[in-house]
C-alpha cells in the first residue's frame, strides 16, 4: 500500500501517556520522510477523562482526524477504553490492547505506552533509527534506557502473538 | 546547548499554536500578551519558550489594551485568547478598529467548535464583521505560520488590528511547517502624538468610523485577488467554498470537487466567489459553526447551498462533510462513550465540595477545574456561565430568594478566575450587599490549573516563573471592605472549614473565605519555583556579597 495513508488511533485515560505515544509515532514518521498529521483534544480531558489521539501519515494527508472505521491500528492503554474505541478500527485493523505486554515484562509500568509502540512498530515500515531518535527526543535522558527496553519488550510480545490469532478486532 | 535553532529547526512537526509562536518569532513580534484559555494557551507559552517576550495579563481586555498601547508606540504585538475571551476584550477591540495601530497588532481568537473545553461554541467570525477588522483563517500548521506573518503584513499596511481565527483542530493538530527567512524588525518604538486618531471622543470618532469603512473597502478589493484565497480547479459538476479545517475534510471527502478555499474570511472576496459559483453546476458552502460565508454569498445574490441546520452544531469531519454534500439529514450515530473528566484523587477541592454538598448549599459556580464539582459524587454546583460570573449570579440569587434559600447561596470561584473578573463582582458585593449578606469562597490552588498550570498575578510569578509583584486575594477583599476575610486549608482542617462556612452562612455579614492549598499537579513545581526565586533573591541582596548576616 505505498500510496495509502496509514491511520493510527491511540486511546487511554488522562495521564497515561497517550499524547506522548502519538508524539513519538508522529515524529518517527516525520523523520522517515512522510507527510504527517496528528490530532487530539487537550484541556478538560487532562483530568483523568478519556483521551484519544489520531496519527495519520503517508505521501499526503488532508484531514488530521481519522474517520470512524478507518483506523488501521488501535493502540489502547486502559482496559476500560477498548470497548469505547474499537469502532474506530477498519475491518482488517489491528488492535493493541493494554495487556498485550504483561506488566512483569516492564521495568517501569509507566512505559506501557512505549512498549505498545514497539508492538505497533513491527507492522510499520519505519526504520529502527527513526524510532530511536523519536523516543530519545520525546523523553528525558534518565527515562531513555527503560523506555528503549520497553520498546523491545513490545516488539517481542507482538512477534509472540500468534499470527492471525487475536490480532484483528473484527475477525 | 539548546538554542532557538535546535528548538525550532527550519522544517519541523508543529502544532498550529506552536506555528503561530514561531511566526511571531520570525516576524519580529516585540510583545506577546493574553490570558490562558484552551485551545489558545500554548501560543504564548511556546513564544516565551523560543525566547520571545510574552506575558500573561489578568484578563483578555487588559491584554488587548496593553497590546494596543505597544502597537500605538510602533511595536508588532501578538494578543492571544480563546473565543469567549474575545467577549471580554470586545470593548477595546471595537474602538481599536477606529483608532487603528501604528506598528502591527494581531489578535488570535481560538474558537472551540464542539466545545472540547468551553462553555459555548460561539463563532467568532461574527466579531470580524461586527467590529470591522480583517480576519484570516488557517487550515494547517503551515498556514498558521504563513497567515500569522500575512496578518502582521496586513495590519502594518492598513494600520488596523487583524484577527487570526483558529479552531481547536488547527490549534492542537500537528503537521509539517517550513519556516521562512525572518522579517526585518520594525523601527524602534517612538511616541508620535495623534490626538484625532487615538482619542475617541465623538467629534474624532465620527471621522474615524468613516476612515475605517474606507480601509475595509480597500482591504475588500485586495481580498478579491489575495493569494491567501486559493481555487483548486477540478470537476465543474461540484464546487465547494470552504475555509479553515473544513478544507482538509473537503479534500478528503470530495477529491473530485472544485474547491475555493478562503484564507481571508473577512472581508470576503465576493466577486471572486461569484465567478467561482458561476463556473460550477452545483456550489456548496462547507463551513463549521454558523452559516457566515453562505449567508454573505446569498445576501450578495450568489446562488449557493448552505449546510443543513444539524451541522451548525459540533465540529465537522470527513464523514459529516460527506453527509452535507449528500444532503443526508438522517440521524448521526451517537458519539462514542467516553469517561468524563473528574477532580484528581488528591485534589484539595474534595473536602470543599463534600462540605457544600452536605450543607445543601446553592452554589453559583465559575470556570476552572473546580467546575468539576458539578460531577458525581458531589453535584455541588448550580450555575456556571462565564468567567467571574459566580459572584454576580450569587448576589442576584441572594437579592430575590426567600431568606431560607438565600442563606444557602455561596459563590465559588478559583484564584485565577477571581483575578480575571471576580474583582468587579467583589466590589458589587460591598456596594450592593444582600440583606442576608453573602459568602464568596475563593478556591486558591496557586495556579491556573485547568489550562495547564499557568501563573497569574495572585501567584507572584511571571509566565516564565520569575518573581514579580504579588496580588493578595485576601488583601483585595479586606481593602474592598468585606467584613470577614478568612484564609483556611480545607485539607489540613476539613472540620474547621465546614464549621467556619456554617458560621458565615448564618450571619448577615459579607464574608470571603480563601481556601488555600496548592493544586496536586502543580505543588512540586510551585515549591521548585519558590526555591529558585528565593535563591536568586538571596544572591541579588547586597548582604550576599560579604556573607554578613546583618541584613536590615
Amino acid at each position: 500500500m505505498p500510496h495509502r495513508v496509514t491511520n493510527v488511533v491511540f486511546a487511554g485515560l488522562g495521564g497515561q501517556g497517550v499524547i506522548k505515544a502519538s508524539d513519538v509515532l508522529a515524529d518517527a514518521a516525520f523523520r522517515a520522510g512522510h507527510d504527517v498529521k496528528k490530532a487530539e483534544i487537550h484541556g478538560m480531558s487532562q483530568r483523568g477523562g478519556s483521551v484519544t489521539s489520531d496519527v495519520r501519515f503517508g505521501p499526503s494527508v488532508h484531514s488530521p482526524m481519522i474517520p470512524d472505521g478507518h483506523a488501521d491500528f488501535l493502540v489502547v492503554l486502559a482496559p476500560t477504553q477498548v470497548e469505547n474505541n474499537v469502532h474506530q478500527l477498519r475491518k482488517e485493523g489491528v488492535l493493541f490492547p493494554p495487556d498485550l505486554v504483561p506488566e512483569e515484562k516492564l521495568r517501569n509500568k509507566r512505559s506501557l505506552n512505549v512498549a505498545l509502540l514497539g508492538a505497533l512498530s513491527t507492522h510499520l515500515s519505519i526504520a529502527e533509527e527513526h524510532w530511536q531518535a523519536a523516543i530519545a527526543s520525546a523523553l528525558p535522558e534518565r527515562l531513555l534506557q527503560v523506555n528503549l527496553e520497553a520498546f523491545e519488550a513490545g516488539r517481542a510480545a507482538e512477534r509472540a502473538r500468534a499470527p492471525g490469532k487475536a490480532r484483528h478486532a473484527h475477525p | 546547548m539548546e538554542t532557538v535553532a535546535t528548538k525550532a529547526p527550519a522544517r519541523g512537526l508543529w502544532s498550529g499554536d506552536e506555528a503561530v509562536a514561531l511566526a511571531a518569532l520570525d516576524g519580529g513580534v516585540a510583545l506577546g500578551t493574553g490570558y490562558p484559555g484552551t485551545p489558545s494557551t500554548e501560543i504564548l507559552e511556546a513564544f516565551s519558550e523560543l525566547g520571545g517576550r510574552a506575558q500573561w495579563a489578568p484578563n483578555e481586555k487588559v491584554a488587548l489594551e496593553v497590546g494596543l498601547g505597544a502597537a500605538f508606540a510602533g511595536a508588532r504585538v501578538l494578543v492571544t485568547m480563546k473565543h469567549v475571551g474575545v467577549n471580554v476584550a470586545a470593548d477595546p477591540l471595537f474602538t481599536a478598529a477606529y483608532t487603528g495601530v501604528d506598528g502591527a497588532l494581531v489578535l488570535v481568537s481560538a474558537d472551540d467548535p464542539g466545545m472540547a473545553s468551553s462553555q459555548n461554541e460561539q463563532d467568532n467570525r461574527r466579531y470580524a464583521v461586527a467590529a470591522g477588522v480583517p480576519m484570516l483563517e488557517p487550515a494547517s500548521s503551515q498556514e498558521a505560520y504563513d497567515f500569522t506573518l500575512s496578518a502582521f503584513e496586513l495590519s502594518a499596511r492598513w494600520k488596523i488590528p487583524v484577527i487570526l481565527r483558529m479552531t481547536t483542530r488547527v490549534c492542537h493538530s500537528k503537521s509539517v511547517v517550513v519556516r521562512r527567512p525572518p522579517v526585518p524588525p520594525a523601527p524602534p518604538p517612538n511616541f508620535v502624538r495623534d490626538i484625532r486618531g487615538r482619542v475617541m471622543v465623538p467629534a474624532f470618532a465620527r471621522p474615524a468610523h468613516l476612515k475605517l469603512r474606507k480601509k475595509l473597502a480597500e482591504i475588500q478589493a485586495w481580498s478579491e485577488t489575495a493569494p491567501l484565497n486559493v481555487v483548486h480547479e477540478a470537476s465543474p459538476a461540484l464546487g465547494i467554498v470552504t475555509a479553515g479545517i473544513s478544507f482538509q475534510h473537503v479534500r478528503e471527502a470530495a477529491p473530485e470537487a472544485s474547491v475555493m478555499k478562503l484564507g481571508v474570511v473577512y472581508p470576503l472576496p465576493i466577486e471572486a466567489l461569484r465567478r467561482f459559483a458561476a463556473g460550477v453546476e452545483r456550489c456548496v458552502v462547507v463551513e463549521e459553526g454558523d452559516p457566515v460565508i453562505a449567508d454573505a454569498m446569498l445576501a450578495a445574490g450568489i446562488p449557493v447551498e448552505g449546510k443543513p441546520e444539524m451541522f451548525r452544531f459540533g465540529e465537522l469531519s470527513v464523514a459529516r462533510v460527506r453527509r452535507i454534500l449528500a444532503r443526508d439529514e438522517s440521524p448521526e450515530p451517537p458519539a462514542a462513550k467516553a469517561k468524563p473528566p473528574e477532580l484528581c484523587d488528591a485534589c484539595p477541592y474534595h473536602p470543599v465540595y463534600g462540605a457544600l454538598q452536605r450543607m445543601g448549599c446553592i452554589v453559583a459556580g465559575d470556570i476552572g477545574c473546580y467546575t468539576l464539582g458539578v460531577m458525581e459524587p458531589y453535584q455541588a454546583m448550580d450555575t456556571c456561565v462565564a468567567m467571574g460570573a459566580s459572584v454576580g449570579v450569587g448576589l442576584g440569587l441572594r437579592h430575590v430568594l426567600p431568606e431560607e434559600q438565600a442563606r444557602k447561596v455561596v459563590s465559588v470561584i478559583g484564584d485565577s478566575t477571581f483575578i480575571h473578573s471576580g474583582l468587579s463582582g467583589l466590589v458589587e458585593m460591598v456596594y450592593n450587599p444582600p440583606a442576608t449578606g453573602h459568602v464568596l469562597l475563593v478556591l486558591d490552588n496557586g495556579t491556573t490549573a485547568m489550562t495547564g498550570q499557568q501563573e497569574h498575578p495572585g501567584t507572584g510569578r511571571t509566565m516564565a516563573h520569575d518573581a514579580t509583584g504579588h496580588v493578595s486575594i485576601e488583601g483585595m477583599a479586606r481593602a474592598a471592605g468585606v467584613t470577614n476575610v478568612d484564609v483556611v486549608d480545607p485539607v489540613k482542617d476539613p472540620k474547621g472549614f465546614e464549621e467556619l462556612l456554617t458560621r458565615r452562612l448564618a450571619s448577615n455579614d459579607l464574608s470571603v473565605i480563601v481556601s488555600r492549598r496548592p493544586c496536586i499537579l502543580a505543588a512540586a513545581d510551585i515549591r521548585h519555583f519558590e526555591k529558585v526565586n528565593a535563591e536568586k533573591a538571596a544572591a541579588a541582596s547586597p548582604c550576599a556579597a560579604c556573607g554578613s548576616d546583618d541584613a536590615p
